[in-house]
């Protein structure tokens, strides 16, 4: 079965890891990803401050290119590209002025007919944990993970079509396949703050905070990502947080599919999980242990 | 041969300074079919109406024209003129030379050939009119009320009093409706329990009054006057001519199941009365839970019982009757906000409830004893947040109108917290606050006294952590998010039409409107009457409200329904619709234009043009139920059925003599 | 009709008015001795959709220069249902006139409260204005 795969900018650079384990899981399950051949940039948030339809035109060409090529899916792990793309549909679906003028600056056919899925879309619902449960060969028992989706993956409701807007349990189903315990918690698509941790520090470290400190007090030894800025965000700041905020939070912070090829056998080195600022060593040898663990929990 | 007479009234100068009304009627006299025209200062004076009498009887006449006021002023007096002149009073026009000539026109001699085109259109008509009889129809002697919380009793002990009888039916196993569930009522804070039991009490007592509780009402034919109606009864399962209410059964019951009167905080038997002060006060069980009807096991009830009133083997079953008229006071129920709002969890934590769940438990009969408990852990709230119209004013997720009585039991619910809590807080997120009645603004202001905050803003979100809650909101009035740590949440939810109560509107025979309410006659007007007629509306389901009016309204219905049943019949109005059978093809395409639901397809007997007899439907059209709309005269393809009063002929000649 | 009769030629519109509001708001036009003008002869019916479009066809054969239909507002209807049975007919009653070979600008049909006295003031007046810009109608088989 082949899909086409659009990584964006941040699965080449900063959220690597999360390409490398999307692949992973892909060969292990025995699906083909088929990067869009001479892929652009999708705009992400900086085109649609600036121009409308440019922030529709960069997504299309990478969807009209999948199309093309002949793919009925597509599937984006980054949650900014799933979004652009999604609402770039959703526009040229709604207006065929808007997807002749598409068309017309991208200077291909743009139908607006390719199913766009969110990597966890992909593997959680149209591949479906039925597929996941067979190649999971260390189940990753008595793991807290609370899982975040981030704002981008469900809202708006009406374009991302995705899952429950205020209580979405793909990423959760996904973790209980693998053995592992999703923890309830409060603050499942509550926004990261994106990019605003550089400009607006204040605001940017406070909403990362928030997501941590729930996280931690529902009981979270882990947070599991769907989206690389979010990753980022919760992994990166931890350190900076701590020293500005006075918190203690050592949590570690996964793209999902690297829990997913965690569990499918592979090894943190294969994985890249010592890319991450917070080590997730000992947590993980605890787990994948008998599941006793060495801090008491 | 119509022998029609013209009358043109000046009524001092109000035409006649205007309009020359001895032209008009100078020039009425060549109309044809006239034969006398005059004009006079003012016709519906006594000596006015008796020159009318006078000139029927001089000039023969059997059709009479009066050009005067508006027919919506003396239409009926005139026809008492022709009446007591010995005329048919249906043979009668009036021409509005007043409010829709001399008074909006200047020009004499443009308003005077107005007056006269006029005038020929009513001659023209009244030449086509036909003798019309009112009909009567009986009227029963017997008032049906279906339900019986406070509308309900309401009405029905109205009615009863003014001597007349009522059969009062409710589906569930007592009566009182929501209102015994209420602890206080606004603003009085009189316990509810208290003003509404003494009213359940004399319901059953009344010797006009018939009760039928744990009945439902299966199917209604007629109309009014006669409404046949058939009744179920669910099996009890206890004999209540036995019974003596001890409620020994009751404590030696020994299943318990989660009691609906206390939404689930509390439990009940399966043998039992829904809460102590239950009108009947006898026990119904629950043949879903019972263990005996189920399983065939235990059966404790029966051998503990003292008069032997327990009947295992108890069956549904049914009356009927017929009724003149029908109360319906079917109550409201909760939206169900569990099913869509997502960002209050979805009704999974345990400490967030509705307004209906903090009265049961700040109700001294309820299941916590009128103590306020978190259902999490047990433990006294000490901070709760209030959030109004949860459903209501919404019509993304819920509906588009206000509940009305929330802003009110909101402002109550903050102040009992508070009054019970020393040293509570009390946080109440609001879009407006609507406190119309009396004495409801100065209550909602003692409330801001007693410290409840306030905030106007919506909650966009509910979480938990670490036992407690937090609510997100915002204050709109400083512009800043806020957060609130609470220990319970009490949401004030819409009122959504009782379940049910869509399917027995369709069996009494009248719509619901688009919100599922029942549609009153008139917004303005008739607010108490459906459109089908014999059938009024108290209370709650006719539309969100509060207990003293839902209370006015059901006296509002309950003097309907007297004025009706004070008559033994009815006359009807004679300008109904007719069908002439020998066009009519009884294709049936009027029967759903009508909004009386008069037309059905009738059978009939007949020879045809073979000589063979033949049976065949043509419409039908009760007289009754009629209102005279004229809606399926136009429907008609051939013109079968055609509007007395109002016949395509009469139309007709009045457009055609305008180009004369 | 020949140069002076157009010259002095005033519209004759006839005006079909439901009882309970078209006709009642006339009435409180009247009361309130608003003035318009005196080219409007208004027909009574209990309910708009009394109204057949063969009415309106044979007013307009008989050589009416302009017909309104005015009922009560939908959603208001005293007989609940009526005017929404008007209102879809007379959506297509233009095009069924100008098919026919009658001025469809000669037909109005509009929504009259029995409390809206002005706004049926203004609508026969402007609905005078605009025939009286039209001219007169021209009878099928008129010797006009």
């Amino acid at each position: 079965m082949k899909y086409a795969y659009y990584p964006g900018c941040s699965l080449d650079a900063t959220g690597v890891e999360f390409d490398t384990s999307n692949k992973l899981v892909a060969k292990k399950m025995g699906f083909d990803l088929v990067e869009i051949p001479d892929w652009n940039c999708c705009g992400a948030s900086s085109a649609h401050a600036v121009n409308h339809m440019l922030a529709l035109a960069l997504p299309a060409r990478n969807l009209a290119i999948a199309e093309a090529e002949g793919f009925d899916t597509v599937a984006i792990p980054c949650a900014a590209c799933f979004a652009r793309c999604k609402t770039t549909a959703f526009e040229a679906q709604s207006s065929p002025e808007t997807k002749a003028k598409i068309s017309d600056i991208i200077e291909m056919d743009y139908q607006a007919n390719i199913e766009i899925l969110s990597f966890l879309d992909l593997l959680g619902k149209k591949i479906g944990l039925d597929k996941i449960k067979p190649h999971v060969i260390k189940p990753l028992t008595g793991l807290k993970i609370a899982s975040y989706y981030g704002c981008l993956l469900v809202r708006p409701a009406k374009i991302a079509q995705s899952d429950d807007p205020e209580n979405p349990m793909v990423m959760d189903n996904i973790m209980a396949v693998l053995g592992a315990d999703p923890v309830e918690w409060g603050y499942k698509t509550e926004c990261c703050g994106a990019s605003h941790v550089m400009p607006v520090p204040k605001v940017g470290q406070q909403m990362i905070h928030d997501i941590l400190k729930n996280a931690q007090i529902n009981g979270a030894e882990a947070i599991s990502t769907a989206c690389p800025l979010c990753m980022i965000n919760l992994d990166m700041r931890q350190k900076q947080l701590n020293a500005q905020l006075g918190t203690n939070f050592n949590i570690p912070i996964f793209h999902f599919t690297e829990l997913v090829a965690l569990s499918f056998g592979y090894s943190p080195k294969e994985i890249g999980l010592s890319k991450h600022f917070v080590s997730s060593e000992n947590l993980i040898k605890d787990t994948l242990s008998t599941g006793a663990r060495s801090d008491g929990a | 041969m119509k022998r029609i007479g013209v009358f043109i009234c000046h009524c001092g100068s109000n035409i006649a300074a205007t309009v020359d009304c001895a032209k008009v009627a100078e020039a009425a006299q060549a109309f044809p079919g006239v034969s006398f025209s005059s004009d006079y200062k003012y016709m519906c004076s006594e000596p006015g109406q008796e020159f009318i009498k006078d000139s029927i009887k001089k000039y023969d006449l059997n059709a009479i024209v009066v050009a005067s006021c508006t027919p919506r002023m003396h239409e009926h007096t005139f026809r008492k003129t022709l009446a007591n002149g010995g005329l048919n009073p249906y043979m009668f026009e009036m021409t509005n030379l007043r409010e829709q000539c001399s008074w909006v026109h200047s020009d004499i001699e443009k308003a005077t050939a107005k007056a006269i085109d006029l005038v020929r259109m009513s001659v023209a008509k009244v030449a086509k009119n036909e003798e019309l009889f009112s009909s009567t129809i009986p009227m029963h002697k017997k008032a049906l009320v279906i339900g019986a919380g406070i509308a309900g009793m309401q009405a029905a002990l109205d009615i009863a009093d003014a001597g007349h009888k009522v059969v009062l039916v409710d589906r569930e196993p007592t009566i009182g409706g929501k209102m015994p569930m209420l602890d206080k009522t606004f603003p009085t804070m009189d316990c509810s329990a208290c003003i509404s039991t003494p009213k359940m009490v004399e319901v059953a007592q009344h010797p006009n009054i018939e009760l039928m509780a744990y009945s439902e009402v299966v199917e209604i034919n007629g109309f009014i006057g006669n409404f046949d109606v058939t009744i179920k009864t669910k099996a009890k399962y206890v004999d209540h001519a036995k019974c003596t209410g001890c409620g020994l059964c009751e404590t030696k019951c020994p299943k318990k199941v989660p009691n609906e009167y206390d939404l689930g905080m509390g439990l009940r038997s399966c043998i039992y009365k829904p809460f102590a002060q239950a009108v009947p006060n006898k026990p119904v069980i629950d043949a879903q839970n019972c263990r005996k009807l189920v399983e065939g096991k235990c059966g404790v009830c029966a051998k503990v019982c003292p008069t032997g009133a327990i009947k295992y083997d108890d069956t549904e079953s049914f009356t009927t009757d017929t009724f003149g008229a029908i109360v319906m006071a079917t109550g409201y129920d909760l939206f169900k906000w569990e099913d869509v709002y997502g960002e209050y969890g979805y009704g999974k934590y345990p400490d967030v409830v509705t307004g209906l769940h903090f009265e049961r438990m700040v109700n001294a009969s309820g299941p916590t004893g009128g103590k306020l408990k978190r259902p999490s852990d047990g433990t006294t709230p000490k901070t709760v947040v209030f959030i109004k119209c949860v459903g209501s004013r919404d019509s993304a997720k819920g509906k588009s109108y206000c509940s009305r009585a929330c802003c009110m039991y909101t402002a109550k619910h903050a102040h009992q917290f508070l009054d019970k809590t020393p040293d509570g807080n009390a946080y109440v997120f609001y879009m407006d606050v609507r406190t119309p009645g009396k004495g409801y603004d100065e209550f909602y202001e003692s409330t801001l006294r007693d410290g409840a905050v306030y905030l106007r803003g919506r909650v966009s979100k509910i979480y938990q952590e670490g036992g407690k809650l937090i609510i997100k909101g915002e204050d709109s009035l400083i512009g800043k998010q806020v957060e609130v740590t609470a220990d319970m949440v009490v949401l004030a939810t819409a009122m959504v039409p009782s379940a049910g109560s869509r399917q027995l509107a369709q069996t009494v025979g009248f719509l619901p409107d688009l919100n599922g309410w029942y549609q009153e006659a008139h917004p303005k007007l008739r607010p108490v009457e459906t459109p089908t007629a014999g059938v009024f509306l108290a209370g709650a389901c006719q539309g969100p409200k509060d207990i003293p009016d839902s209370v006015a309204q059901a006296g509002a219905a309950a003097a309907k329904v007297c004025g009706l049943l004070s008559k033994s019949q009815l006359e009807t109005n004679p300008m109904t619709a007719k069908t002439n059978t020998a066009i009519c093809s009884g294709c049936g395409t009027c029967i759903p234009v009508c909004p009386y639901k008069a037309i059905q397809l009738e059978s009939i007997t007949e020879r045809d043009h073979h000589g063979h007899r033949i049976t065949r439907n043509v419409a039908s059209v009760n007289n009754g139920l009629c209102q005279g709309c004229g809606a399926c005269t136009v429907i008609c393809r051939p013109g079968a059925i055609d509007l007395q009063g109002f016949k395509n002929d009469q139309i007709l000649e009045e457009v055609d003599s305008l180009w004369m | 009709m020949d140069v002076i009769e157009e010259q002095q030629w005033e519209p004759k519109i006839l005006a079909f008015c439901c009882n309970w509001c078209a006709y009642s708001g006339a009435d409180l036009a009247g009361l309130n001795r608003m003035k318009y003008p005196e080219n409007i002869r208004i027909l009574r019916v209990p309910c708009s959709a009394r109204v057949n479009p063969q009415f309106i066809l044979r007013a307009f054969q008989k050589g009416a220069d302009g017909v309104l239909v005015a009922g009560c507002h939908p959603g208001d209807c005293h007989y609940a249902t009526g005017n929404y049975y008007t209102r879809r007919r007379f959506q297509v009653m233009k095009r069924l006139l100008e098919y026919s070979g009658i001025d469809p600008r000669r037909f109005q049909a509009k929504w009259v409260s029995g409390a809206e006295a002005d706004k049926f003031r203004a609508t026969v007046t402007k609905l005078c204005e605009d025939v009286k810009a039209i001219g007169p109608s021209r009878k099928l088989g008129g010797s006009k």
